[in-house]
């Protein structure tokens, strides 16, 4: 009698250690994260094509790519590389400081001996959650299920050199033993050129433009202050990521800066203001943004689409992408903007999208896209 | 009897010594100078000396001079003297700025684009070796040079230790030299003067195996000076995949890039809001 409770509690701490390491979550046709053995070695038989794609994913999140690449069908010991690759990124990329957090798998459809699923994919990122939305083929091999995993390209650039004509600005502060009246630099001057402020989400967006109008960089940044009827700041936010900060001359560049908990109606004026500081710049890369055009995605929304090409030499590691869209005004109705996970190497297209809110789709006649770049070791 | 002469007596030793105390300040000092004081009376007094940056106090004897050194006198501004025996007496006194040994010189802006209408002012003003601001007026040279040019001079006289001026900055790129001065002190500032916006911006292509390469002519301001490299020209070319746009930077007077149309496609430029022409190239054989 003495030691049955002790014994009862260690075979139902067992029992339960057992059903938890071996069990897996199901929801109906969907499948988190949640899915999949906690334990190594202990991962469900691939009987369905949701679980044999669950099993894939939960093995891509722990980076165990040997177990993930043995439940891919048509790859060879020599692809593991490309495969790996194909989810951790490459050449300091975005994708290469994110990490898998969740999935949401969707059966597209689904025959005896295949399936297409859709899955999306929930990145953490260092520039904030990023949401990707995959198409996946299965095959049925004797009563196991594989996936059919689509070859990952490695851009293959042919040795070449590609020159560039160095243009760079650095800065010299002056002394402090320098007088009043001896002579600094002034700011650059930069302008609004345009400013917009709807409502959207229950909430309210200020956006627009802004041209550095000088001869020099200028790092650019741009406050809105909501002022309410009686002349009281409700609110005040600046653009954060949603602008190029860095401007070159005569450079243009969107700025958007959100408001979700101010509506639009309780706003009776916008204080902007922009600040300018003189930093040093570079002039490269150039990146052309070729094949623009709005378009509807697989899913039904409107998006922007095209390529990225780094016309220079350097590999710009994460490239952001930044859309003013204008009504047939010419007025700014939307910005938005996308990062793009993959490296952009030297004269390699890389594809962007950018969605377009459904409300707005309509309204839109024109577009203008601007592409900023953070690049390692670079300013 | 006695008694009253006794009153009478010492009322006029008192109105006597009253009326005999004084001080007496001159009309003006110039700063680090020394200056005299006259006293009246018999005695010893107590000095107050208040001004600018001082407050000092001492013992004197009336009816000689006080001497105030120069460094009691080296903040122009007004001074007050009291001097208190049986009663308080004061004298004031102004002390100038001496004679200008320095001189300040503001111009704005450090950059101007060329040929812009009252864009390059300065203003000057003239310092003593304390630091104080020579309110006299002066006559500052203001002189402007572009090259080896003169683009303006002019003679200011100073007011209240103030002469400015203000001018349309020159029509050339470079350095505006901008130099105040009073007799054999000047004093010499920079103005970059940079190019103005693109003028009649022209743009030439051709087809390579890449696709379009498009460049400018050589771009200038409506005056002919070569537009500041690093300025974005913006190359549109639209074809029948879509629009595609590049932003280059001028670089050594030209900005260049590559498009990937390969069909037909319409190329424009512009940098800022300057527009250039147009350029038709067919499609790729």
């Amino acid at each position: 009698m003495k030691l049955l409770l002790p014994v009862t509690l260690v075979v139902v701490t067992a029992a339960l250690m057992v059903i938890g390491l071996t069990a897996t979550g199901q929801a109906g046709g969907t499948v988190g994260i949640a899915a999949g053995s906690a334990m190594y070695g202990l991962t469900p038989k691939a009987s369905t094509p949701e679980q044999a794609l669950t099993n894939l994913l939960v093995d891509v999140r722990r980076h165990n790519w040997d177990l993930a690449f043995s439940t891919v069908s048509n790859l060879t010991a020599s692809d593991e590389q490309s495969f790996i690759q194909d989810w951790t990124g490459s050449n300091g990329d975005l994708r290469s400081f994110s990490n898998l957090e969740s999935f949401v798998l969707r059966p597209l459809h689904i025959t005896n001996d295949e399936a297409q699923m859709r899955v999306h994919l929930d990145w953490t990122t260092p520039v904030g959650p990023i949401e990707d939305v995959r198409d996946f083929h299965l095959r049925r091999e004797g009563d196991t299920w594989k996936t059919v995993w689509p070859k990952f390209q490695i851009a293959n650039l042919p040795a070449q050199v590609i020159p560039v004509t160095y243009l760079r600005w650095d800065l010299v502060s002056g002394g402090a033993e320098d007088g009043w009246g001896s002579k600094n630099v002034d700011a650059p001057h930069v302008r609004i050129i345009s400013m917009n402020a709807v409502e959207f989400s229950g909430g309210a967006v200020v956006m627009g433009e802004v041209v550095n109008e000088d001869t020099i960089p200028a790092f650019v940044n741009v406050n809105a202050t909501l002022l309410d009827g009686s002349g009281n700041a409700i609110d005040d936010e600046s653009s954060f990521d949603k602008i190029a900060h860095v401007l070159l001359p005569k450079q243009v560049t969107p700025y958007r800066i959100d408001f979700p908990t101010v509506a639009l109606k309780d706003i009776k004026s916008v204080h902007m203001d922009v600040k300018a500081t003189l930093v040093p710049a570079s002039a490269d890369p150039v990146i052309g943004v070729m094949n623009q055009k709005i378009d509807t995605d697989f899913q039904g929304r409107s998006v922007l689409t095209g390529d990225l090409l780094n016309e220079s030499g350097q590999t710009v590691n994460v490239p952001h992408v930044i859309a003013s869209f204008y009504d047939n005004n010419g007025k700014v109705v939307w910005v938005a903007d996308g990062y793009v996970e993959r490296a952009l190497l030297p004269q390699t297209p890389a594809p962007f999208t950018v969605e377009i809110p459904r409300s707005l789709a309509a309204k839109v006649q024109n577009f203008h896209v601007t592409v900023n770049q953070y690049s390692l070791g670079r300013s | 009897m006695r008694r009253l002469l006794i009153c009478v007596a010492v009322c006029l030793v008192q109105a006597c010594s009253a009326q005999s105390t004084d001080i007496s300040a001159p009309a003006s000092v110039v700063a680090g100078d020394e200056a005299t004081l006259s006293t009246t009376g018999s005695g010893r007094a107590s000095f107050y000396l208040l001004g600018p940056g001082i407050s000092r106090k001492s013992d004197v004897a009336l009816g000689q001079a006080i001497q105030l050194h120069a460094q009691d006198l080296r903040n122009a501004g007004a001074y007050l003297a009291i001097l208190c025996s049986d009663t308080c007496h004061r004298a004031t006194f102004y002390v100038n700025a001496a004679k200008p040994t320095s001189l300040t010189f503001v111009v704005h802006p450090s950059r101007v684009p060329v040929k812009l209408n009252d864009a390059v002012s300065g203003v000057a003003f003239p310092f003593d070796q304390f630091h104080n601001l020579a309110l006299r007026p002066v006559t500052v040279d203001f002189q402007l040079t572009e090259g080896n040019a003169s683009l303006f001079s002019r003679a200011v006289r100073a007011q209240d230790g103030i002469a400015w001026f203000r001018t349309t900055s020159g029509k050339s790129a470079g350095a505006l030299q901008v130099v105040a001065a009073i007799d054999d002190l000047s004093v010499r500032r920079v103005v970059q003067q940079v190019a103005s916006d693109p003028c009649n911006l022209r743009i030439k292509g051709q087809r390579t195996a890449a696709g379009i390469l498009v460049e400018t002519e050589p771009v200038h301001d409506c005056s002919g000076n070569p537009v500041s490299d690093g300025t974005m020209v913006t190359f549109t070319a639209t074809d029948a995949s879509g629009k595609s746009t590049v932003d280059a930077p001028i670089k050594q007077g030209v900005a260049r890039a590559q498009m990937t149309a390969s069909t037909a496609a319409v190329i424009s430029v512009a940098s800022g809001v300057v527009m250039g022409n147009e350029l038709r190239v067919g499609a790729r054989p």
